[in-house]
């Protein structure tokens, strides 16, 4: 009904790509969060599928019409700005009111979504202030009502709740996600707050340097990363990266060892918390450098073969800096990189 | 005022200039002023006092009752408000364009609009007068009202760009997510916010039509503006009719520029809080 398909949209600004050959399926009344370094290309992308920016190449279908060539009016969608874009000579309820109003709803049913959007955001209060009398994290949330109230088929979202307190954030994603899934509404989600992405969406995506390097349940982004920038990006701490050599049909260090039909320089990589910690002879040598008590857990930072490395063990553990342990790793749990291309093998 | 300390000299320099700029424009209003009021002794009397001896309304009476005062004044409001609709409608749009759109040769244009003010007039006034001899234009207010057009447009459409510039491209582009076609988002969004410094651009304009003599004198001969006809009869009056005459044509002036006085700073990029 209402997916949304990017087919090889690249962006060019000048001489820089901001956008290269990028395909991406949103379906119907999914919920896919964008995530990626500043400047990846993500506020681009939006605005490309609302027709506010011109492409260099490409299409984009919403459903299965060409929207491509369409004006934003045209699209049937609603976005929330990064930068807001509340309009500060309407009231608060003026503004929630907008998308309907030009959608020519009689008074009654505009009443009623404005209210039913302003609840939910929490500024029913304001709805008769200007924007000018409200915080930073108002106008937000006043810019995410004006979305909603129009109940749209696709709804695009830049850093919605980028501005919040991280209780009220908590609180909100949490009711996006019920109305939005209650609507079947076709969602794609820019945030930086990786946390978010992982709580929020069907399916990340993780963009880098203007190309989609992986698009996948958060599950799997965070366990089995398809690229070294992916792992090194998703999951705080970032994934670790051991320089291994694979020979003979296997990738072996001390106390591991997994099949590998690939020959030469890999890279391995594991999750801090997959690992167990055992005496130094039973595993991979690892020197304990700095010790950060998490309450929930000890993170522990130091070295393998001089590569820092980076695990997670029990708030009790016996561990002292200066210490050498046994990292045991388990073949289900790692991945393994080409160290040339970065690519998962 | 943040004083720069240790540099009194430059205070003292700054200081002086601005004192040297209100006395260089409120001395003539001052004088003028005295002489409209003060009647023929506060004109000839020296030196001069701060208040005239005696105030009184009779030279602006009398000079309200000179024939054709009446006539010339409204041809003056007439060609001034033709101008600033003119000017508006006209230089809004490039405004706009020169705000919202970077195309080839904006820089060009921007430049070419304020060099339109450094061609002479004096030197169209004769095919101007022909031309508008033959089209039907001389002597009218609207004839008038064409040449100040041409000199307020580079102003309105200077204004205009800083203000629409002023106004976030995202606000627009929000109102075209939400349904409004281009015009819708201009009309709803962008006409609002803009609207005070577009008043203040329309008066800007009718204050240029208000106070141009040249063009209105050279095509006109009946249907003359204030300053025009002021200037053909106020030659052969006593000086402080002269007086009353200047007064009443610096007020309308005064008063309009100081209200807009925000957005013409603006216009050269001051920002006046
Ligand atoms: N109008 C423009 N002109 C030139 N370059 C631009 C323009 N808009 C964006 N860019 C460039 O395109 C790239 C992608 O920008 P974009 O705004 O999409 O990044 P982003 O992923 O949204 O970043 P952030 O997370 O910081 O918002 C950046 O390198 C940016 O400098
Ligand atoms: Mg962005």
């Amino acid at each position: 009904m209402a997916a949304i398909t990017i087919e090889g949209v690249s962006k060019r600004f000048g001489a820089a790509m901001a956008l290269e050959q990028l395909d991406l399926t949103v379906a119907d009344g999914e919920f896919v969060a964008l995530l990626g370094p500043s400047g990846c290309g993500k506020t681009t992308l939006l605005r490309i599928i609302a027709g506010l920016e011109t492409r260099s190449s490409g299409r984009v279908l919403i459903g299965d019409r060409d929207v491509s060539d369409l004006p934003p009016a045209q699209r049937g969608l609603a976005m929330v700005f990064q930068n807001y874009a509340v309009f500060p000579h309407l009231t608060v309820f003026e503004n929630v009111a907008f998308g309907l109003r030009m959608q020519k709803r009689d008074e009654a049913t505009i009443d009623r979504q404005v209210k039913r959007a302003a609840d939910l955001l929490q500024i029913g209060p304001y709805l008769d202030r200007y924007p000018a009398k409200l915080s930073g994290g108002q106008r937000q949330r006043v810019a995410v009502a004006r979305a909603l109230a129009v109940e749209p088929a696709v709804l695009l979202m830049d850093e919605p709740l980028s501005n919040l307190d991280a209780l009220l954030r908590l609180e909100m994603r949490a009711e996006l996600k019920s109305v939005l899934k209650e609507a079947g509404t076709t969602t794609l989600y820019v945030t930086h707050d990786q946390t978010e992405a992982m709580g929020l969406a069907d399916r990340i995506a993780v963009m880098h340097k203007g190309v989609i390097e992986q698009i996948d349940e958060p599950t799997r982004i965070y366990s089995k990363p398809s690229s070294l920038f992916v792992g090194g990006f998703v999951g705080s701490p970032p994934m670790n990266f051991l320089n291994l050599v694979a020979s003979g049909g296997s990738l072996a260090c001390d106390g591991f060892s997994m099949p590998l039909t690939h020959q030469g320089p890999v890279l391995l990589g594991f999750r801090g918390e997959d690992v167990a910690l055992v005496e130094a002879s039973r595993g991979v040598g690892f020197e304990v450098k700095v010790i950060e008590p998490m309450g929930s857990h000890l993170l522990l930072t130091g070295v393998v073969n001089g590569e820092r490395i980076r695990v997670v063990a029990p708030p009790q553990a016996d561990i002292a800096r200066g210490m050498t342990i046994g990292l045991q790793l388990d073949a289900a749990r790692v991945v393994v990189m080409d160290t040339q291309t970065g690519k998962a093998l | 005022m943040t004083k720069p300390a240790g540099s009194s000299f430059k205070g003292w320099l700054y200081g002086s200039g601005v004192a040297v700029l209100c006395v260089w424009v409120l001395l003539p209003i001052g004088l003028i002023g005295l002489g409209a009021f003060g009647g023929r002794p506060a004109v000839y009397q020296w030196p001069k006092t701060l208040m005239p001896a005696s105030l009184s309304l009779d030279q602006l009476a009398v000079f309200l009752k000179i024939d054709g005062v009446w006539n010339a004044a409204l041809n003056s409001v007439l060609a001034a408000s033709m101008t600033m609709v003119m000017a508006l409608l006209l230089g809004a749009p490039a405004g706009y364009a020169l705000a919202r759109f970077s195309f080839r040769g904006a820089t060009m244009f921007r430049l070419m609009i304020l060099l339109t003010r450094a061609f002479p007039l004096a030197i169209l006034a004769l095919p101007l007068t022909v031309l508008f001899i033959r089209a039907g234009l001389y002597d009218t207010a609207f004839g008038v009202s064409l040449v100040h057009t041409a000199l307020a447009l580079p102003f309105a459409a200077m204004i205009t760009a800083s203000l629409f510039a002023g106004i976030p491209r995202e606000l627009e582009e929000a109102a075209w997510v939400f349904g409004c076609t281009r015009w819708q988002a201009f009309v709803k969004v962008v006409l609002p916010l803009a609207l005070p410094g577009m008043a203040a651009a329309a008066i800007f304009a009718f204050v240029i039509s208000w106070n141009e003599v040249f063009a209105a004198s050279v095509l006109t001969v009946q249907q003359r503006t204030l300053t025009a006809y002021l200037l053909t009869v106020l030659s052969e009056s006593p000086l402080h009719y002269r007086f009353a005459g200047g007064f009443i044509l610096i007020v309308p002036s005064v008063v309009f520029i100081f209200a807009v006085r925000r957005y013409l700073f603006a216009l050269w990029g001051v920002t006046s809080r």
